[in-house]
């Protein structure tokens, strides 16, 4: 059995290191992802009923629906929402991702990449910038106005600017904001410059008023986490293709929905191993504290299983005034993931690790054994809905998940007479 | 006199390996100590330790 699993970790390895994320262009939930309608809300995480949902989910849902027109305020949309005329599903279901509540409606504009490797497509919403935002819960005016203007002005300038440009190769993208100080998760400062830097000469031979352009150009450059919806569906159609290779016990999803945390392992197909999310250790804003924090919640885990984020942060030091401790303790993060993964990426080279590839391919039998759990860097929501992002720190998944994925992995070798 | 006596008789260089507090105290009293992070393989869960077995092909 375990030459089977040596085999089996191996072509999920190779899988991932094969991917060629591209950016092909943008498009909307409802006419691009596949299952979308007007009555179906995607969110972050593993499935989850409304009746277990914490409070920035619900607040970002009921941003959403008032978004689309389905409700005309809070109290309508609350009533909805609880209804049962609303299909909740996770955004993983669905070949997406989305940050924090991720979630992601019908009208809403979407970043369409395809694995040129394998042919698979991935899709993720536009980042909204920082403070009141929908990913956090927020769902005032303010808010929707902001989603209407992403939607009527930011995509289609964006959607021909890329019709000038034509595909962008992220895998060559994020092997370099690698190198410049980013960890793809919680510092995208990079990241967005390039993408930024691609992005101009074409954005300026649109059609659309200068106005428009410069509002388009200004609000990219005034968020530094505006590259985070390219990492996350980078990742996400880098490690879909490893879905369901028998006998792999690589983990190809990690996901939360402010609820339960999640994982999916290789070998046991789109089956989800989930535990209470755990609350973030970190750095609060002026004003909050941990009493304030919700529980982990996010897509953008996918990073980490994808071997950037947390797993890269030796590459990022400038993080630790974010999320907390010393350029070492980032060193030692990175160190300690060799442990418990199956090998280092050919792509992204960490300068601080005398260009070692970063830790990549989390195993749960290494997880297990060494009892050294995956490290994320991540924003923290307010447990309340409306309020929005409280600070940022560290986290990691539950240890039940790898627990149960492994006692999981042992029966269905066991039922298939493999030991 | 026993080897192991000589031993204290020279300036101790000590690798710690497992419960941090010994690391600690020797610290304190200026030894030279390093600490070395070891733990029994799945924290001693012996349903862990089994499960693994069973896929390393051992009993």
């Amino acid at each position: 059995m375990e030459e089977r699993i040596l085999r089996a970790n191996q072509e999920a390895f190779d899988r991932l290191q094969l991917a060629q994320p591209t950016i092909v262009g943008i498009g909307t939930a409802g006419e691009d992802i596949p299952g979308m309608d007007k009555m179906t809300v995607l969110h972050a995480g593993p499935p989850i009923t409304w009746d277990r949902m914490s409070g920035p989910l619900r607040g970002a849902i009921v941003g959403g629906l008032i978004y689309e027109g389905l409700a005309k305020d809070e109290a309508e949309a609350l009533e909805l929402a609880a209804s049962g005329k609303i299909t909740f599903d996770s955004c993983h279901h669905h070949n997406a991702v989305g940050p924090m509540a991720g979630v992601t409606t019908f009208s809403m504009p979407v970043w369409k990449l395809r694995n040129e490797a394998f042919g698979n497509m991935a899709y993720c919403t536009l980042n909204e910038g920082l403070g009141k935002v929908l990913r956090y819960g927020a769902f005032s005016e303010e808010v929707i106005d902001r989603l209407k203007w992403m939607e009527k002005v930011l995509a289609p300038v964006l959607k021909a600017t890329l019709a000038l440009s034509g595909p962008i190769d992220l895998k060559t993208m994020i092997a370099q904001v690698v190198q410049m100080g980013d960890e793809g998760h919680n510092r995208n400062k990079a990241g967005t410059s390039l993408l930024i830097r691609e992005l101009a000469p074409y954005l300026v031979m649109t059609e659309f008023s200068d106005e428009d352009k410069r509002d388009v150009l200004k609000f990219m450059h005034s968020n530094d986490h505006f590259f985070l919806n390219l990492t996350m569906p980078a990742c996400k159609c880098s490690l879909d293709p490893l879905e369901g290779i028998e006998n792999s016990t690589m983990v190809y999803t990690m996901a939360r929905n402010g609820t339960d945390f999640g994982i999916r392992v290789s070998g046991l197909g789109n089956r989800w191993f989930t535990a209470p999310a755990e609350i973030i250790d970190g750095l609060f804003f002026p004003g909050f504290t941990k009493e304030d924090a919700n529980p982990d919640i996010g897509d953008s885990v996918i990073t980490e299983t994808c071997g950037i984020g947390g797993f890269a942060m030796a590459t990022a030091p400038a993080i630790v005034q974010f999320v907390g401790g010393t350029p070492q303790d980032a060193f030692n993060f990175t160190s300690s993931m060799y442990e418990i993964t199956i090998g280092e990426s050919s792509a992204f080279k960490l300068p601080p690790m005398n260009f070692r590839g970063s830790p990549t391919g989390i195993d749960i039998m290494k997880v297990i054994e060494t009892q050294i759990r995956p490290i994320i860097n991540t924003g923290i929501a307010h447990k309340n809905a409306g309020v929005g992002q409280v600070g940022a720190g560290l986290v990691r998944p539950p240890m039940k998940c790898f627990e149960d994925a492994l006692e999981a992995f042992v029966e269905d070798a066991q039922a298939r007479g493999l030991i | 006199m026993k080897p192991l006596n000589g031993l204290f008789e020279k300036q101790l260089k000590v690798a710690n390996l497992g419960l941090e507090t010994f690391y600690e105290d020797l610290k304190s009293q200026s030894v030279e100590v390093i600490q070395v992070d070891w733990r029994p393989p799945a924290g001693g869960n012996e349903k862990m330790l089994s499960l693994l077995g069973k896929l390393k092909g051992k009993k």
